[in-house]
């Protein structure tokens, strides 16, 4: 058995991993000091004329130089409607290469035929900001990952780049339209996404970028996501995605009234800060209730004459509708959730790609995550030191993703959860969440329909909300008062495999994931 | 001090999830459907339902209401002794059409009192007038009982019942509604007014309680919890209403210190109906947390 | 009152379950559990189960129940509901 040792928030993490290496606990949320260099790559030269453009993917891997034990990395703009992972991932196994690592942004359900090559060592490990589906049962139940996987979060993962923590042999970068020297852009073609905010510090920092699109445009294509500077090969294919998973028509507010309740108290919360000013800025998840906050703050900024500084994150038709009131001067968009602001990024010049670098690294000399004041979260779980977990599931199963969860948390000046109290029979609030992805003291407050709880760091922005009259109670008696409900959940079984780790976006080991036995 | 009746909202009693959350939109009172909500063949299960969740579920101090079958159906005897064994004490009868149906609950009710060594007379009852031969008879259903609290009114049968259609403009319930509210008045309970039912309208929904607040109701029954804040926002008295109660109020007391009789506030004379407006003003300043 | 010996009771709805009873089958209780929320209230589902029968008096038969979240009163509810309906007691 490995050496232990409790890390900052209590938990049991191993000091060495066979296949990963060396382990440092998280120390707390702003305690790790970088060192060392940035990754560097070799440096290479190009001619005049020159060809990028390969054949297939066969080729371009032949190209890159592909063999066993290698790093391939991808983007996750597609969501569920990415073809690329798949098709790469198939081709490799054909060469008969083995021990392939896949580093992606994240990984969802349409992932799910890496099962088999996972059984068959094609693959042999993960590093992901999140996993949805079978891929994730399989990896948490079946324990069939040799090594554990590695959950990062959206700062974290180009902290880990920029860190050489993950060298990436080839990155694969799926590109809703691109020229043949290169150059690619989210916004045209069949798969447009908008934002290529995840595929930038892959490009930069890969030793070797392939580029595939299946829609190829006369050069340059402009604007400019990813420039031809950073790219090696260009492979044109049939399809790499199904429009239908990559973005929804439009997203639409919340119409449960439980969520709309939890929202407006959440508002009021905010507003409560006194944070809700001329030139403020705010981010919210796209999920239930969050995004409905950003409805209920709109009213707000439209009654008082308050216009924001920026949105940002994730973006969605609703905020694009706001930078058009005017309700703010910017959105700074590392990834469009629906068409409407694909279209907006593609026209508006106050709505700005950034990269996840930009957005939430925190070993860089600032990200955006640092300038924020409002940060509305989700939550699947958060328990009494107000650590949340959004990564497994009520059975202990990865089903999530950790996002930019625990880069928002730490920088903005304000982070609020919002949940509801009880999602079916399962309590949100709980003794001990299951997988900690974001450390409570980086947690403000937990508002519910049934009450609000403040971090006890927090006592002034308590004293905020009881003055705002909200129904403030403490995390201990929002508990209780689930549970008198629900009754006492029982603990998950687990087995002492480690199935994942999961790293805070200082590279430090926060938590890790058992396996699930029945 | 008698309660507050602004809202009233349905949920159909065969929704676990709404039976336990509907407290959190705080409505007034909650009135569980076992009635128009419930399919003939579900009527077992949500009665089921509804008497475990009243064993066991804490309500918040919220009025709890059942709206049963009525007692001519096959159902309606049995919704009646299941939940009053359950803890049920506010019964709300759909289609009460004449005093002799509120008399046939009342009677159980003793009954089922005796049966289960309940207070007798602790079960209340609202009936819900939906006929025009309800609303003729609207005087004596609010006396038939000394257990009644209220009487409520359904437009969406009424208007059926009297061959007119529903419009916007609501000329045909002017009459129906106003009797409604003078028999209640008269008895000295509430007057329930009808749902609306285009839950998106908020604007019409609002001057719908606008006019029934106007007309005297106590309150509204409503069928989505995004109506209540609106009800509730109508029904808030404005400050100056609140103050003048507040010093009717001071100025009964001093006179019930002074052993005075005649109670008299800036030179006018405070009688009974004054008195009872302030409180009531007070009442809905407390229910709206101004107060 | 006919004795059908099997009933059912519930939906599928967040917070619901579907309690099928079959009364004619067995020496004693076999209670077959499919929840949502197994792994966190799987034993205190079974107990409810167990105790809701015990009060209906009933000792043999099998008993499935397709859950999706429901809190105890739901089940004790869905049950009782589905025993009555097995034994006729429908109305």
């Amino acid at each position: 058995m490995n050496n232990t040792v409790k890390n900052a928030i209590g938990r049991e993490i191993p000091l060495f991993i066979e296949g990963i290496g060396k382990l440092k606990a998280f120390q707390g949320a702003y305690n790790n000091m970088p060192e060392g260099l940035k990754h560097g790559t070799k440096l290479t030269r190009a001619f005049k004329g020159g060809e990028k453009c390969l054949w297939d993917l066969k080729d371009s891997l032949k190209k890159c130089g592909i063999k066993d034990g290698m790093t391939l990395s991808f983007h996750h703009h597609f969501r569920n409607g990415d073809f690329l992972v798949n098709q790469v991932i198939d081709e490799v196994a054909k060469m008969g290469i083995k021990d392939i690592t896949i580093f992606a942004s994240s990984l969802q359900g349409v992932h799910k035929p890496l099962i088999e090559h996972i059984k068959n060592g094609v693959v042999t490990g993960i590093e992901t900001s999140g996993i949805r589906g079978e891929l994730g049962e399989a990896i948490t139940k079946d324990h069939i990952l040799k090594k554990p996987v590695i959950i990062r979060s959206h700062g974290g993962r180009p902290r880990a780049i920029a860190a050489g923590d993950s060298k990436i042999d080839i990155a694969f970068l799926a590109a809703p339209a691109a020229d043949r020297y290169g150059n690619v852009n989210g916004v045209e073609g069949p798969t447009a996404c908008g934002s290529m905010g995840y595929a930038m510090a892959d490009a930069e920092y890969a030793e070797k970028v392939v580029v595939v699109t299946d829609y190829l445009v006369d050069y340059p294509a402009t604007p400019v996501s990813i420039p031809q500077t950073l790219v090696d090969y260009v492979v044109k294919v049939e399809k790499i995605g199904d429009p239908t998973g990559i973005v929804s028509g439009a997203t639409r507010i919340t119409k449960n009234p439980l969520e709309l309740m939890i929202a407006e108290e959440a508002s009021k919360a905010v507003i409560a800060s006194g944070l809700v000013k001329e030139g403020f800025s705010f981010q919210a998840g796209t999920g239930g209730p969050s995004l409905a906050v950003a409805h209920f703050l709109r009213k707000k900024m439209v009654q008082d004459g308050i216009k924001g500084s920026f949105a940002a994150g994730g973006t969605t038709g609703y905020l694009v509708d706001m930078l058009n009131e005017g309700l703010f001067k910017t959105l700074l968009d590392v990834q469009c959730f629906d068409l409407k602001a694909v279209e907006s990024i593609k026209t508006n010049p106050n709505h700005v790609e950034m990269s996840a670098d930009f957005y939430a690294n925190p070993h860089n000399k600032g990200c955006v995550a640092n300038q924020l004041d409002i940060m509305i979260l989700s939550a699947t779980e958060i328990d009494v030191d107000f650590n949340v977990n959004v990564i497994t599931g009520s059975n202990g199963v990865i089903m999530g993703a950790s996002g930019g969860h625990s880069d928002t948390a730490a920088g903005a000046k304000l982070s609020i959860v919002v949940a509801p109290l009880l999602r079916g029979r399962l309590p949100i609030i709980v003794d001990e969440v299951t997988t900690v992805i974001t450390p409570g003291e980086t947690i403000d407050a937990v508002v519910t329909e049934r009450g609000v709880a403040v971090n006890p760091a927090r006592k002034e922005l308590e004293d905020q909300f009881r003055a705002a009259g909200l129904n403030v109670m403490s995390i201990e008696e929002l508990k209780a008062m689930a549970e008198k409900l629900t009754g006492k959940p029982e603990r998950i079984n687990t087995s002492g495999e480690i199935v994942g780790l999961v790293e805070y976006r200082d590279g430090t080991i926060i938590d890790v994931i058992r396996r699930v036995v029945e | 001090m008698r309660s507050l009746r602004r809202t009233m909202l349905f949920v159909p009693a065969n929704n676990p999830n709404m039976m336990v959350n509907a407290v959190v939109f705080r409505p007034d009172a909650i009135i569980f459907d076992l009635e128009d909500a419930i399919a003939l063949r579900e009527k077992d299960s949500a009665r089921d339902l509804l008497v475990e969740a009243l064993k066991t579920v804490d309500y918040e101090g919220i009025e709890i209401l059942v709206r049963v079958n009525p007692l001519y159906t096959p159902f309606g005897e049995t919704d009646v002794r299941e939940l009053v064994k359950a803890g049920l004490r506010n019964i709300r009868l759909p289609m009460t059409e004449t005093k002799e149906d509120i008399e046939k609950l009342d009677a159980l009710l003793w009954e089922l009192e005796k049966e289960n060594d309940i207070e007798p007379g602790s079960v209340k009852i609202l009936g819900a007038i939906e006929t025009a031969k309800g609303v003729i008879n609207a005087p004596g259903i609010a006396t038939a009982s000394t257990r009644m609290v209220g009487i409520s009114f359904g437009a969406e049968d009424f208007t059926r019942t009297i061959g007119a259609e529903r419009s916007k403009g609501g000329q045909e319930l002017f009459v129906a509604r106003s009797q409604i509210v003078l028999a209640a008045a008269a008895a000295g309970i509430d007057a329930i007014d009808t749902v609306f039912a285009d839950v998106e309208d908020i604007e019409g929904f609002r001057r719908e309680v606008e006019s029934a607040k106007a007309l005297g109701f106590a309150g509204k029954s409503v069928i989505h919890p995004s109506q209540i804040p609106v009800v509730h926002d109508v029904f808030t008295p404005t400050m100056e209403e609140v103050e003048k109660a507040l010093r009717v109020m001071q100025a009964i007391e001093d006179a019930e210190k002074r052993g005075l009789g005649v109670i008299s506030l800036d030179g006018k004379m405070v009688d009974a109906p004054v008195v009872a407006r302030a409180a009531k003003v007070v009442r809905l300043a407390k229910g709206a947390k101004i107060l | 009152m006919e004795n059908k010996g099997i009933g059912q009771a519930g939906s599928l709805e967040s917070n619901d379950l579907i309690v099928t009873v079959n009364l004619m089958v067995g020496e004693e209780l076999d209670i077959e559990l499919e929840s949502t929320v197994k792994e966190k209230f799987g034993k205190q589902i079974l107990r409810v189960v167990k105790e809701t029968l015990e009060e209906q008096e009933i000792t043999k038969g099998h008993i499935k129940i397709v859950d999706k979240g429901a809190l105890d009163f739901a089940v004790r509810a869905r049950v009782k509901t589905a025993v009555k309906r097995a034994q006729g007691r429908d109305i």
